[in-house]
């Protein structure tokens, strides 16, 4: 069963801004819902208002059948009532109680056997059982967030939280831990809302993302679909129209990877580490689509996509444009030189996207 | 020497020190985590016993405890005692004289407690009563050492208070500070010179040992 969350709240800061947030997600088992937006949008105080740890000044806070917040019926319930997990940026494990003991620390309600056997487990899963006398000082930023997300799991809480989980660590390990808590989120099967600003992570961890810009929540959805088809031109300049799409390996040679989505095989050039068979999220970024009429011309690109347009919206001075060319792709063209190429639905092109301009995930 | 006088001091800044643990702990709590737009006027009764003159303060205890205020009287009926001149009384007037020096150390120690902690411990279901124990009390004992050491060390020096509230029975309310100043007024130096002696000594050894662990014990303390 899906749980769903309902928010919609004015939360105003003294002297400062007002964060307003209107919007309802459908949370499946193990799905993950991103909360982005730039630094200072927002996000962390919505985060912390469906924590519990901030009161909002109006509105509504639902999840589930529960009313967890309700301005108009003074109902505001506590953290520990709503049975969330909350992954701070930084953690905040407590520093004088050992692993064990911090994953053990909301399990109370459980007899001391219980309790060990729950944390003994978490600490299995997470494959953090030679930690469990250290003191959080003496483990690395990796670990330490793996007891951090233990010790929110280990009370089973029907929502987890997570507020830039990766923010504090360095680049290279936030490369590899991102592929882990992937992977972590799938197995625990807790839906989850994750705050972030960086696209690579939305787009790996989400399979939905509410979007936020200026102390307010201006679309939500499908990951995929937000990405190719933003609500305006705001959202639009936060994310970049981006289509993105499941691909796997297939062979990698001299820095170039090529990968096949769906029918279709593109090349990539290969940024970090890959390995053949792997499944990979294939991104491309609209600007980055080239469109002609006919495919005769020698060029740089090392994509040439042969497909027909399926549909155009207009934006302003620039449109964008869906082609299909065994997958779906989006490209962003000018009205101006649509208008000259004499492209409309149903127009046959060929795409092309160099090789650089096509960003792997990992999965 | 008047080590009868001395046992009185000590035996008053232990109990002064214990009291305080028990009842600086709630003031300090509240006045850490209170968001009451009225808290300075709190903060600042807290506070007054140490710009006051403890005769002033000495005064208005001995007033309020005697026999004809309404405590004194209620006293009076429920143990069939009276407080003024005798060791529990000094005790309530050593209390209020040294709780700043308890009072603002745990205050600003629990302040200090990561507010993160806090939360994620609210987060994980716990009461206040939980998060105080678990949490904020045990990341706060070097601040906690601190106020008990100091009040402990405040309690042994004090004398106004004690000439109003205690007044000078041997063996009962006379502590050490008292019979340092009666030997001088019968030119005992040389009985005034060792108690001093005592007193510096044993107020010297306390902050020694206090600062000593501020550097060593509390340096490894796993507050951040």
């Amino acid at each position: 069963m899906a749980d769903e969350i309902i928010v919609d709240i004015e939360k105003r800061f003294p002297g400062g801004a007002t964060i307003r947030a209107n919007f309802r997600l459908n949370l499946a088992a193990a799905s993950t819902a991103i909360l982005f937006g730039p630094s200072g949008a927002g996000k962390t105080t919505l985060l912390r208002s469906i924590a519990g740890l901030e009161r909002p000044e109006q509105g509504l806070i639902q999840f589930r059948d529960e009313v967890w917040f309700d301005h108009a019926r003074s109902i505001h319930q506590s953290p520990g009532l709503r049975k969330v997990g909350l992954l701070f940026q930084d953690y905040a494990l407590f520093p004088h109680l050992t692993v064990r003991k911090n994953i053990e620390y909301g399990l109370d309600h459980l007899s001391k056997p219980d309790r060990r056997r729950v944390s003994d487990e978490v600490m299995g899963l997470f494959e953090i059982t030679d930690l469990a006398d250290r003191r959080p000082r003496e483990v690395s930023g990796g670990q330490a967030q793996r007891v951090a997300l233990a010790r929110a799991v280990a009370p089973r809480p029907r929502i987890l939280l997570l507020d830039e989980p990766l923010a504090a660590l360095d680049v290279p390990t936030r490369a590899r831990l991102r592929t882990e808590l992937r992977r972590l989120l799938e197995q625990i099967r807790i839906p989850s809302l994750m705050v972030t600003h960086d696209r690579t992570e939305a787009i790996s961890l989400g399979h939905q993302i509410v979007v936020m810009a200026e102390n307010e929540v201006r679309q939500a959805g499908c990951v995929n679909e937000v990405f190719r088809h933003p609500a305006d031109a705001k959202v639009a300049g936060i994310l970049g129209v981006e289509t993105i799409l499941r691909g796997v390996v297939v062979h990698l040679d001299a820095g170039l990877a090529r990968v096949l989505v769906g029918p279709t095989e593109v090349c990539s050039v290969v940024l970090g580490e890959l390995r053949e068979r792997e499944a990979v999220l294939v991104c491309i970024r609209a600007e980055d689509v080239t469109l002609q009429r006919d495919k005769h011309k020698i060029e740089s690109a090392r994509n040439h996509l042969a497909g027909t347009i399926q549909s155009i919206e207009s934006d302003g001075a620039v449109e964008r444009i869906s082609l299909d060319c065994g997958f779906s792709l989006v490209a962003i063209i000018t009205r101006t030189s649509r208008e000259d190429m004499g492209l409309g639905i149903g127009t046959s092109v060929t795409a092309s996207i160099k090789a650089s301009a096509i960003h792997l995930i990992r999965l | 020497m008047d080590w009868t006088a001395l046992g009185v001091s000590i035996r008053l800044s232990f109990w002064t020190m214990v009291v305080l643990l028990f009842v600086g702990t709630p003031v300090a709590y509240w006045l850490a985590f209170s968001r009451w737009r009225l808290k300075f006027a709190v903060e600042a009764i807290v506070a007054l016993p140490l710009v006051l003159p403890p005769t002033v303060l000495g005064f208005y205890v001995l007033v309020s405890i005697g026999p004809r205020s309404p405590l004194g009287r209620l006293y009076r009926e429920v143990t069939g005692d009276t407080l003024p001149f005798s060791f529990k009384g000094l005790l309530l007037a050593s209390v209020l004289y040294s709780l700043p020096f308890a009072v603002q150390p745990f205050a600003s120690a629990f302040g200090s407690v990561d507010q993160r902690l806090i939360e994620a411990s609210r987060c994980l279901g716990s009461s206040s009563w939980k998060t105080f124990r678990r949490i904020i009390f045990p990341l706060s004992l070097p601040g906690v050492v601190t106020g008990m050491i100091l009040s402990f060390a405040h309690t042994l020096g004090e004398f106004g208070v004690v000439l109003m509230v205690g007044g000078n029975l041997a063996g009962r309310t006379r502590t050490a500070s008292i019979s340092i100043y009666d030997d001088v007024q019968a030119l005992n130096y040389n009985a005034a010179f060792q108690t001093s002696m005592l007193l510096l000594g044993v107020s010297f050894a306390v902050l020694a040992i206090t600062y000593a662990m501020r550097r060593t014990l509390w340096a490894a303390w796993p507050t951040r």
